[in-house]
Parts: C-alpha cells; sequence; structure tokens
C-alpha cells in the first residue's frame, strides 16, 4: 500500500484570542496549512476537523461545515466531518484522514483541530470540561479532569515515592521551550520553585501542573504518495499510526496511573514503522496535566513504570537524548482540548521538516507523537519520520 | 432548565447503590453495566440487581480547589477513589472531615447526600457521598 | 400491642457554639447560656436537608431492627423545613430505603410536633390493620433569621420510628393529642424565616399544651410522675422542657435522658423524638416513658410508652446511638456557619 506524507502545516497564535472567533481560528490555520503545503483549496478531497467542546462552549456544532465555507471551499462541495474524542479529537482526526489516503479513496485531505476555550466566564467551563469524564459516575459526583489526575498523581507519588519535583519537571521543560515557540501561549520560563508554589488546584496538582485554556486552531494537509511524486511535494512519512480504547472511567481501570491504550498503541505504531525506542529523536506528548507526561513516558516504553522520575531528572530538554514537547506541550504551547492532537502533529512536521527556528532538534528523523482522551480512555500514537 | 429523566431513571443506582452481579462469574459491578466485560454475550440476560452495603476504603484521593458551579459551597472538597467490600472502584465525595483526617487506605461508609441542584427553582439530585467509618 | 420496633437518629457532625453567634450580633454569650441553656447546636453541612436527615435517620432505623427497607408499607415525614414546598421527602425516603411501589406516603406540617403526627398517623393504621409495619419520622433543618434570638437554638436532626405489631421494642400504650389556635410561632409562605411571639412563646403555648396534655394522660393511664423511668417533652431551648418537668412534678433523674437541646439545639421536628430515642438507647425492659411533643400553632401529642426485652436485641445491633452522635463533632464560626446554611448568598447565575 502507499505511503502517506504531511506535507504541510498552519496554525493560528496559541492563547487568549479575545478578538477571534471560532470560525476565525479555524480558518486560519487551514489557510495558511492550504498555502504552506503549495496546494489550492479545491485539490482538497476532504476535511476532517478535530474538536471537543464547540456544541458546549460556542453551541456550535457541525464545525468541518461552517469552518470550510467560511474558508471559501463551499461550492468545491468537499466533504468535511467533524471528528470527536474528547481531548484526543486532533489526533483521531488526523487518523481518519490518514486512514481516508491508505485506503486509496483521498490523495490530499486536511486535517484541522480548532477549540475556542475562553468564551465563558464563571465556573461553568469547568462544568462544560468535565464532560470528558463520565457524566454520570465521575462527573456527577464533582469528580473534575484535574480531580482525576490527581486522583493518578497521588497513588503514583505514594506507590513509586516519588516527590512533587518530578512532577514540576514536565511542566517547567514545556515553558522553556514554548519560550522557543512564537506561537506557544506561554513564553515564560519557569522555575522548579515556581512550579512548585503555585494555587492548587486539585491537590496534590497546583496551577503549573495544569494545562491552561487556550484558544487555537491548527492544520496540517495530507497527501498520497501518488500525489507527493505527481507534484514534488515535499513531507515527513506517516510510518505509523494507531489508537486504542480502553475503559472510560478512571475507577474502572485496573492501574490508575497507567494507561493501557497508551502502551496498546505505541505497540502497534511501532510495528508499523518497524523501528524500535532508540531510534525515535524526540516525542511529543500528551501532558494536560503534569502526572500523564510521567505517566506517558513510561506507558510509551521509553522508560520502566515508576521510573519516570529518574528520566526526567536526567534532561528531557530540546538537547538531551529524547526532547520531550519541543513544541512547549500542552502545559505551555496551550490546551486548545481538540486541537492539541493537531498541534503536536503539526510540531513534529516542523521538526522533522527543519522547520522548527529557534527551537529546532538537530539531527531529527522520527517523532513520536501521544495524544490522550480524557483522563485516558482512549490513546492516539502516531509515528512520523523522513524518507 | 435542568435534567429531570436522566437523573430520575438513576435513582436505585444514586440513592440506594443498586449495583449488579454477572450470573455467569459472579463479578459484581457498580454502577450497574448491562453486560458483563469478562463474559460479554454470555451474560446477557444474566445481570441480576444486587444491593450494595457502601463500606469501603479510599485507594487516592485529591482535594479540589477549582469547583464547577454545583460544589462552590463546599470548597475545597475531597474526591475519592473507594474501592467497595463488594469489589468495584468508584468516584465519590468524602465529607463531614478534613484532608489531614484521612488518608489512602481510610476506611469509609456511603451516606445519602444532597449533590447538586438545578438552579433555586429546579429539582434537587441526592446520591451516595461517604465519610470515614 | 403494637409500638416502636426499631428507632433510629441522626444528627448533623458540625456545631456552632452561643458565644460564636452572640459575638457576631454584640450580645452577652452568658444571656443566652443563661436564658435559655444552650451550649452548642447543630448546623446541617451544606449538602444536608431534611430529605437526607431522614434518610440518614431512617437507614439507622432499619440497621437497628434488622429490617430492609420492603417491610416498611407506610412514611409519613414530618417538618417544617421540607426541601420542597411541593413534592414530597416521604418519596425520596421512600426510594433511598427502597419500599415497595405499594406503599403510603405523605409529608406532615404542624411546626415541631408534624413527627409525632406522623407516628399518631402510622400507629392508627397498624392498629386498625391497614398495614403491619410504617415509619414516621420528624427531621428538620430549621431556620432562625440572622440575629433573632432563635438563632441561638434552631439546629438540625431528625428520628425515625418504626412502628409496629412484631417484636415490639416499646409498646405504646396510649396516645392522645390536644389542639388550639394559638399563633405563637409561624412562617408564613414564602417567607425564609419564622416570626414569633417571644415570651407569648411559654405560657399559653408551650407549657400550656405540654403540661395539659401531660396531665390527661396520667389521668388516663391512671399513672403519676414517679411511675415513670423517663420522661421527655419538646425542647425549643434547655429551660422549657425542665421547667414543665418541675411544673408536674418530674425529676432531673426522669429528664436528663432526653435532654440535648443544650448540646443540639432545637432540631424542630426531631427534638422530642430524638429524646425519645436517645432514652430507647438505654432503656431496659419494662421501663415506662412519658412523651410529650409540642407544635407550635399549637398543639401537643403525648405518648405513654412501656418498654419490652425486645430493646435487647435493638441494642445488641449496635448501631449509632445519640450519645455518640454528640461525640467527636466540628465547630464551626460564624462565617463558614454563614456559608453552610446559605446565609450568605452567591451569585444565582453560579449555583
Amino acid at each position: 500500500m502507499s505511503n502517506v506524507y504531511v506535507i504541510g502545516g498552519g496554525e493560528s497564535k496559541y492563547g487568549e484570542l479575545w478578538d477571534r472567533s471560532l470560525r476565525e481560528i479555524a480558518v486560519e490555520a487551514g489557510l495558511k496549512a492550504v498555502e504552506n503545503a503549495g496546494i489550492r483549496t479545491k485539490d482538497l478531497n476532504a476535511i476532517y476537523m478535530g474538536n471537543s467542546l464547540g456544541g458546549l462552549i460556542s453551541k456550535q456544532e457541525h464545525l468541518s461545515a461552517l469552518m470550510s465555507d467560511y474558508a471559501g471551499i463551499a461550492s468545491e462541495y468537499v466533504p468535511s466531518m467533524r471528528i470527536e474524542a474528547s481531548t484526543a479529537s486532533g489526533g483521531a482526526a488526523f487518523r481518519q484522514a490518514y486512514l481516508s489516503i491508505k485506503s486509496g479513496e483521498h490523495d490530499v485531505v486536511m486535517v484541522g483541530g480548532a477549540e475556542k476555550m475562553t468564551e465563558l466566564y464563571g465556573t461553568e467551563i469547568i462544568d462544560i470540561t468535565s464532560s470528558l469524564v463520565d457524566r454520570e459516575w465521575e462527573a456527577f459526583n464533582g469528580a473534575t479532569p484535574a480531580a482525576l489526575a490527581a486522583l493518578s498523581a497521588r497513588k503514583y507519588m505514594m506507590d513509586f515515592k516519588v516527590k512533587k519535583e518530578a512532577l514540576a519537571a514536565i511542566s517547567v521543560n514545556d515553558h522553556a521551550n514554548a519560550s522557543l515557540n512564537e506561537n506557544a501561549q506561554y513564553r515564560n520560563k519557569i522555575t522548579i520553585e515556581q512550579a512548585l508554589n503555585a494555587t492548587p488546584i486539585a491537590e496534590p496538582l497546583n496551577l503549573m501542573d495544569c494545562a491552561p485554556m487556550t484558544d487555537g486552531a491548527t492544520s496540517v494537509i495530507l497527501a498520497s504518495e501518488k500525489y507527493v511524486k505527481e507534484h514534488g511535494s515535499k513531507g515527513v512519512r506517516i510510518m505509523g499510526s494507531a489508537i486504542s480504547q480502553g475503559p472510560f472511567a478512571l475507577h474502572s481501570r485496573k492501574s490508575f496511573y497507567t494507561v493501557e491504550p497508551t502502551i496498546i498503541s505505541t505497540k502497534k505504531a511501532m510495528e508499523q514503522a518497524n523501528i524500535k525506542h532508540k531510534d525515535i529523536s524526540f516525542v511529543e506528548i500528551h501532558d494536560s496535566y503534569s502526572i500523564y507526561g510521567l505517566m506517558a513516558l513510561e506507558d510509551l516504553g521509553f522508560v520502566e513504570k515508576g521510573h519516570a522520575s529518574e528520566m526526567v531528572e536526567n534532561g528531557i530538554g530540546i538537547n538531551s537524548n529524547l526532547p520531550v514537547n519541543p513544541s512547549g506541550g500542552l502545559k505551555a504551547k496551550g490546551f486548545p482540548y481538540g486541537a492539541a492532537g493537531v498541534s503536536q502533529i503539526y510540531e513534529t512536521y516542523l521538526q522533522l521538516s527543519g522547520k522548527a527556528g529557534k527551537r529546532q532538534i538537530k539531527d531529527a528523523t522520527c517523532g513520536l507523537v501521544h495524544n490522550m482522551a480524557g483522563s485516558g480512555a482512549a490513546s492516539v500514537v502516531h509515528i512520523l519520520g523522513v524518507d | 432548565m435542568g435534567e429531570l429523566s436522566r437523573m430520575w431513571r438513576e435513582m436505585p443506582s444514586r440513592y440506594r447503590m443498586q449495583g449488579d452481579r454477572c450470573g455467569n462469574c459472579d463479578q459484581v459491578y457498580f454502577p450497574p453495566r448491562e453486560i458483563c466485560p469478562v463474559c460479554h454475550r454470555d451474560s446477557i440476560g444474566k445481570m441480576k440487581d444486587v444491593d450494595i452495603d457502601g463500606a469501603g476504603e479510599i485507594l487516592s484521593f485529591t482535594v479540589v480547589h477549582e469547583a464547577p458551579p454545583a460544589f462552590l459551597r463546599q470548597k475545597p472538597y475531597i474526591i475519592a477513589l473507594v474501592k467497595l467490600k463488594e469489589g468495584p472502584v468508584i468516584t465519590g465525595q468524602i465529607v463531614d472531615t478534613v484532608p489531614e483526617e484521612i488518608d489512602i487506605g481510610t476506611k469509609v461508609r456511603s451516606v445519602f447526600r444532597k449533590i447538586s441542584e438545578d438552579g433555586k427553582s429546579g429539582v434537587i439530585h441526592y446520591g451516595y457521598k461517604f465519610v470515614p467509618e | 400491642m403494637s409500638g416502636i420496633v426499631s428507632y433510629g437518629s441522626y444528627i448533623p457532625r458540625y456545631r456552632i457554639k452561643p458565644e460564636e453567634i452572640a459575638r457576631v450580633w454584640g450580645v452577652d454569650p452568658e444571656t443566652i447560656r443563661n436564658g435559655i441553656f444552650i451550649l452548642s447546636k447543630s448546623v446541617p453541612s451544606p449538602d444536608e436537608d431534611v430529605a437526607t436527615i431522614s434518610v440518614e435517620s431512617a437507614r439507622n432505623a432499619l440497621r437497628r431492627g434488622g429490617l430492609k427497607g420492603k417491610a416498611i408499607e407506610a412514611i409519613y415525614v414530618g417538618s417544617e423545613s421540607h426541601p420542597y414546598a411541593v413534592k414530597p421527602t416521604a418519596t425520596i425516603v421512600s426510594a433511598a430505603i427502597g419500599t415497595e411501589f405499594s406503599t403510603f406516603a405523605a409529608d406532615y406540617e404542624f411546626a415541631c410536633k408534624a413527627g409525632t403526627a406522623g407516628m399518631q398517623n402510622v400507629l392508627g393504621m397498624v392498629n386498625s390493620g391497614i398495614i403491619k409495619t410504617g415509619m414516621a419520622i420528624g427531621s428538620d433543618t430549621s431556620q432562625g433569621a440572622p440575629g433573632d434570638v432563635l438563632e441561638y437554638s434552631a439546629s438540625a436532626g431528625g428520628t425515625a420510628m418504626i412502628i409496629g405489631r412484631e417484636n415490639v421494642a416499646a409498646e405504646i400504650k396510649s396516645t392522645l393529642s390536644v389542639t388550639s389556635d394559638t399563633p405563637d410561632f409561624w412562617r408564613r409562605e414564602g417567607q425564609p424565616y419564622p416570626t414569633h411571639g417571644e415570651r407569648f412563646t411559654g405560657e399559653p403555648a408551650y407549657f400550656r399544651h405540654i403540661t395539659s396534655a401531660s396531665k390527661m394522660m396520667m389521668e388516663r393511664m391512671g399513672t403519676k410522675p414517679e411511675d415513670y423511668d423517663y420522661v421527655v417533652f419538646h425542647q425549643p431551648n434547655g429551660k422549657f422542657p425542665t421547667r414543665a418537668a418541675k411544673m408536674l412534678g418530674f425529676s432531673e433523674k426522669q429528664y436528663n435522658e432526653g435532654l440535648l437541646t443544650p448540646y443540639i439545639g432545637n432540631t424542630y421536628s426531631g427534638s422530642m423524638m430524638i429524646g425519645l430515642s436517645s432514652i430507647l438507647d438505654v432503656a431496659r425492659g419494662g421501663n415506662r416513658i412519658l412523651a410529650v411533643s409540642f407544635g407550635s400553632g399549637a398543639g401537643s401529642d403525648a405518648f405513654h410508652i412501656e418498654v419490652t426485652d425486645e430493646i435487647e436485641k435493638l441494642h445488641n445491633r449496635k448501631v449509632t446511638t445519640v450519645r455518640d452522635m454528640l461525640k467527636n463533632v466540628k465547630f464551626l464560626d460564624y462565617a463558614i456557619y454563614a456559608k453552610f446554611k446559605r446565609k450568605i448568598v452567591f451569585g444565582e447565575e453560579i449555583e
């Protein structure tokens, strides 16, 4: 079967974009991606939009149709649909686009990710974000996404005698990398002390353990091997793609700090890519909460369960053995729920194309992207590489 | 406006912790499941209601400071994973105590409490919470 | 003979002291302590109301009686602070304890004697053969306006009495009521706090009804005060019930066990019933109890009760007693108390 490539991408600024609407940022990212990939909008065979909370926050569904209309291609009648898998919507949408090309049905497909999270005032947004966990048996009883992450964190820290510093290091690294990313929401570097002494959110997690509310949109363009050859496009190859689904609620899982879908997706994607861990140049991991960063490094197989703190202590910066979240991660580049997965892919594309500017990782040839849904109900893993 | 039937149909489980048991493998589920994740189709028609006692043990807990609207008057409040005597693990609030008085391993029992209200004129939602033994 | 088959109470864990309330309103706390003899009062947590207190009381009663909810054929909940103006608390209790669909149920209101009115109702149904076993609950999260003298006493708690014909632990040998239209205390529809007639609540209201009903019962039963091991009255404060007892010729030994208001405040519909519950916690077979409630507006319900040896079985089940609930309490300051009692109003849009 033919290969599938990412041939371009683009994104809006990430942050609190008070003067910009959901449709505006979605269109901006889409048009930038089209331009960057050197295609015309009419070349698109399909559009897949990753979006998680548009219906609840903006009371707007069918974002894919809205975006394609405002991108000026309604008259092209390009099929479009929104893919929803909570915070893994972006990764899931990317995988659907990949499959549509892999199947031979499409040659050029856009994946958009967009989320507008600052539209509401008050605490209602906390209730809305709780829709990505089990509404009846978790959120109803007062559990928020942060609370569930904190439940994992407390158990993890106790079982493996891990100090809070290890969690903080994930956030410190994100901020350091984001300082080099012009589009990032938070470009300030933070110290371990700052990370440790922030306002509590859900103990033991504090503000610096939690990814922010972000407005942002990112789009990437995928193309078939045939299209790339015919048009002389440059791109990075999708070497592996997998998604896996486990128990929905945290309380239904065998372990509160192991995300089985991450383990399974990683295994599948790495088999497809036919690579080993040492072949991976860097990772973009889903660290919506710092504890999830540690858990991800373990579930992705880079280190044994309970030992991510040692890896983090040894360094995970851009010049380390395994740079983590060169984009700035969900904590500092920003966390627009349904867009995050596409944002990670875009960063990986930039790194592998040598277009990452000041944060460019030297000799990056292969990147792994991990996008997780909620507290770990599902995980999407992609491996991208240079040919 | 608020939600009626959605809450009403869960009352047996919310009010008195009615779970179910797979007639094939004897595993107990709370919240109840239509199908046993162990026995799959072999459990169809064999899931039987079972009363959960409400006694359990804290497996992990957190103190929530950023609360959704329904919980503002109680914040900071404690959310825990509680392993029930019958086997299932569930998520619930720990009340009538302070974080310093509980830990992983603390024995708890269920109590009947108000969970949330649909504004000042809507219905009141009741359910289970836990207190230390 | 029919009577109490089992009983159970619930008192919230939180307390506030009168000196803390007095501090806020610039009142000398000694005048409160001495004037109404209240040392602390119970405060419901923000997630507690009459429905939750009723359910916890009902569950304690079922546990103590070794009974399942399905045994209960009728539920009457007396309160002046039902969470809904329209929609019964009794249905919530019914669902929470798991009674059959075929169940008699209603809410009662008669100020502080709505719970004992429920007891009479269930007793009547049992005696007439309509049901075998029923439950009457007296429960309140009573209201006192900030700064009003009621604020020092209005508290929260409840008791459930399971009444039936089999395995009776305390026979209700007789009950009677007195009723008059006496406006000593009321709350108009839609008003958040009640209004009271201050000293008018004493002589023409509380004392007249309590002492009349007590005397009528003793006359009917041919008993004298010394024939009773325990006596318990409605307890709006720590002073009224002891004065009524002395007026009738009862001694401290007889009324002390059931006198709880000094520690938990006035639990309104729960008041006399929690006192009775506390007495049953220590009573032995053969003990006689005179129990008289009072509801403003006004009326009293009197009960002549004789404890049987079955009470030992209830004690042996080791369910939380009233005295247990007086221990291990948590004291609040006025600010947290005001938050818990919704005296601090949040914006409508956020709660």
